[in-house]
């Protein structure tokens, strides 16, 4: 029921056309706490907009930044185009991935971090730089990358 | 720097219109509405301003288009989906100076007859998008969006609309699908956007960078602007400049300045004075250039040369210590990922390329492998449905052609960056 009244709220705020499909989709995601679309979330928005399953599914599944896969709580994004990939990118992700135990594509065991690559966002005059949840972080070396680890687990970010 | 388009910016507060209005903000637009539609059109086509979003089509030309359609609904649409790596420029203008942006499309509303407009922002870009929002509410406030315009008698509304992190839906037909909510699958060319476009009505597309150049040439009008810049290229660019440079950032310059002072003069040259070993201008979809050829001018005739464009104006400095091989991939990889699978010669080709490249960066390469990848490229170029598989292939083709000696070692087993380990272990 809640998640329910949640969409529906949504969906009040922004519009129940079809064009408004994908600000719904990313305002659902928003709040989710694992950023994601849950199989039953996509089913309650296709029954409101009154659209089928399979095509909001599949817009869904079209934008790189929606997801239908559960994430961590904080999902860290390494920009893997070439202004930060090779300017210390590839660096910065063996540290992420030495330091979180984890590969790239995966999520911590306790649920709280996800390790992506993201297309360019556009902070390559800060390269190498990352997307955490929606901050921008950038110059980053062994150093900054533990400070972003260790306020992320105090749940100060 | 001849700064037109980024004069304000760093000089006024982005949210205020009254430092915007001081320093001349909005003097484009009450000029605009003094005249006709027809000849703010023709202020714009005499300026020789071509669009900024990375295929240069002369704007005049499209406006002018979109004007003729008996329509009483059209559009216009504000590109802001940056999405070609490398390039940061759009967001520098939004951030500093939304007002200019937002000035640009009502000019370009006006001159066309539209009365609505759309911003679709990169979903990568939150912060952009919520001064945005911010932004149209201060000029809803201030009158400068809204019924009567500056007492023009013009009405203007802007709606903003977020990107969800699809590269191809910068490109303008599928950024119309993406608003209309669709998954954002390019269309086929014709009819032209400007005459079928959003909801099929009329629509002017242009990207931000233009838009802001709209104000610039209402401002000091075509005769001024045509002096800048170069005799098929003119007035400024903005370049966004990433890699192995002392001072990365933006920087706005006249048409015609050579890639060597961009990056000698403006960006302080190369860190810890290594030596470069290529540019590539133009982001990922953008032609390669050893560094030998430096002095090219940034210009569209001196690019065209060479059969590359200027691009989005994205500039990534690469040093000796990246392998060409690697670079391909990476660049390879952000194509085979972005391409919406359509049509097959972008789909495949892609999937294709990486594989060969995964093949010869193991040391699994053969000598005809440079022969498939040529002919690939070629079929992608010649029959890809849009602009992403018909540009993905040109960092390739320049890699091939100025650094074939080094994808060829790669196939006998010789990294000389010591990048690619061809399956042993690194130090
Ligand atoms: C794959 C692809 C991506 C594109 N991305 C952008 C973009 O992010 N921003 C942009 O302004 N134009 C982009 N374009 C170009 C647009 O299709 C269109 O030409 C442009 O927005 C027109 O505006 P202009 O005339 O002001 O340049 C892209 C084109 C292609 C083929
Ligand atoms: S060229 Fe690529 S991105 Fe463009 S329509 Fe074809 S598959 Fe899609």
């Amino acid at each position: 029921m809640e998640l329910r009244d949640q969409i529906m709220g949504i969906v009040d705020e922004i519009g129940n056309s079809e064009d408004k499909l994908i600000e719904i989709l990313i305002s659902v995601q928003k709040k989710s706490e694992h950023h994601y679309l849950s199989e039953q979330s996509l089913i309650l928005i296709a029954e409101l907009l009154n659209i089928p399953f399979s095509k909001v599914y599949g817009i869904a599944s079209f934008y790189s930044m929606l997801s239908t896969k559960k994430r961590g709580k904080y999902v860290i994004q390494i920009c893997n185009s070439t202004p930060c990939y090779l300017y210390k990118g590839k660096e910065i992700v063996n540290m992420f991935e030495d330091i979180l135990g984890i590969k790239m594509g995966e999520v911590t065991q306790d649920g709280l971090i996800s390790l992506e690559y993201t297309s360019c966002i556009g902070a390559c005059d800060q390269a190498p730089a990352i997307r955490v949840n929606d901050r921008v972080y950038g110059n980053l070396d062994r150093g900054k990358i533990y400070k972003v680890i260790t306020s992320i687990r105090r749940g100060e970010l | 720097m001849a700064k037109l388009i980024s004069e304000l910016c760093e000089l006024v507060h982005p949210l205020s219109v009254e430092d915007y209005t001081k320093q001349g903000g909005f003097s484009a637009l009450e000029k605009t509405f003094k005249i006709p539609p027809e000849d703010v059109i023709k202020e714009i086509s005499d300026s020789k301003l071509v669009g900024r979003g990375g295929a240069a089509f002369p704007s005049g030309i499209k406006m002018n288009v979109v004007a003729k359609e008996q329509n009483e609904i059209k559009y216009v649409i504000c590109n802001a989906d940056e999405g070609e790596p490398g390039t940061f420029k759009d967001k520098y203008l939004l951030n500093h100076v939304p007002f200019q942006i937002i000035e640009g499309m009502i000019i370009a509303g006006y001159a066309v007859g539209a009365h609505y407009g759309y911003i679709y922002i990169r979903g990568e870009y939150p912060d952009t998008h919520a001064l945005l929002k911010r932004a149209i509410q201060e000029l809803k406030k201030n009158q400068y969006l809204g019924n009567n315009i500056m007492d023009s008698g013009f009405n203007f509304n802007i709606e903003l609309r977020a990107g969800t992190g699809a590269y191809v839906c910068g490109e303008e037909t599928a950024l119309i699908e993406s608003i209309e909510g669709k998954g954002g699958d390019p269309r086929l060319k014709f009819p032209y956007t400007a005459v079928r476009g959003l909801w099929d009505k009329p629509t002017l597309v242009n990207n931000v960078e233009t838009l802001a150049n709209f104000c610039v040439v209402m401002n000091i009008g075509a005769e001024k602007y045509k002096m800048l810049g170069t005799d098929n290229s003119k007035g400024t660019k903005l370049f966004s400049v990433s890699g192995c440079v002392n001072k990365k950032g933006v920087y706005e310059l006249e048409f015609g300045t050579s890639l060597r002072e961009l990056i000698d003069t403006y960006c302080g040259g190369i860190e810890d004075d290594k030596a470069i070993k290529f540019v590539q201008v133009g982001g990922s979809s953008g032609g390669v250039f050893p560094a030998h050829m430096l002095d090219i001018a940034l210009d569209y005739e001196s690019f065209r040369k060479y059969g590359v464009g200027l691009g989005s104006g994205a500039v990534f400095v690469a040093d000796e210590s990246i392998c060409i091989v690697d670079f391909l991939k990476a660049t390879m990889k952000f194509f085979q990922h972005e391409s919406c699978g359509k049509c097959t010669p972008c789909r495949e080709g892609n999937r294709h390329i990486v594989k060969i490249l995964d093949r010869i960066s193991e040391g699994k390469g053969k000598m005809n492998d440079i022969k498939i990848l040529l002919s690939i490229c070629n079929a992608m170029i010649e029959t890809a449905l849009c602009g992403l598989g018909q540009s993905a292939p040109t960092a390739l083709l320049t890699c091939i052609e100025y650094f074939r000696d080094e994808i060829e070692e790669h196939i006998h087993g010789y990294c000389r960056t010591g990048v690619c380990k061809f399956g042993k272990e690194g130090y």
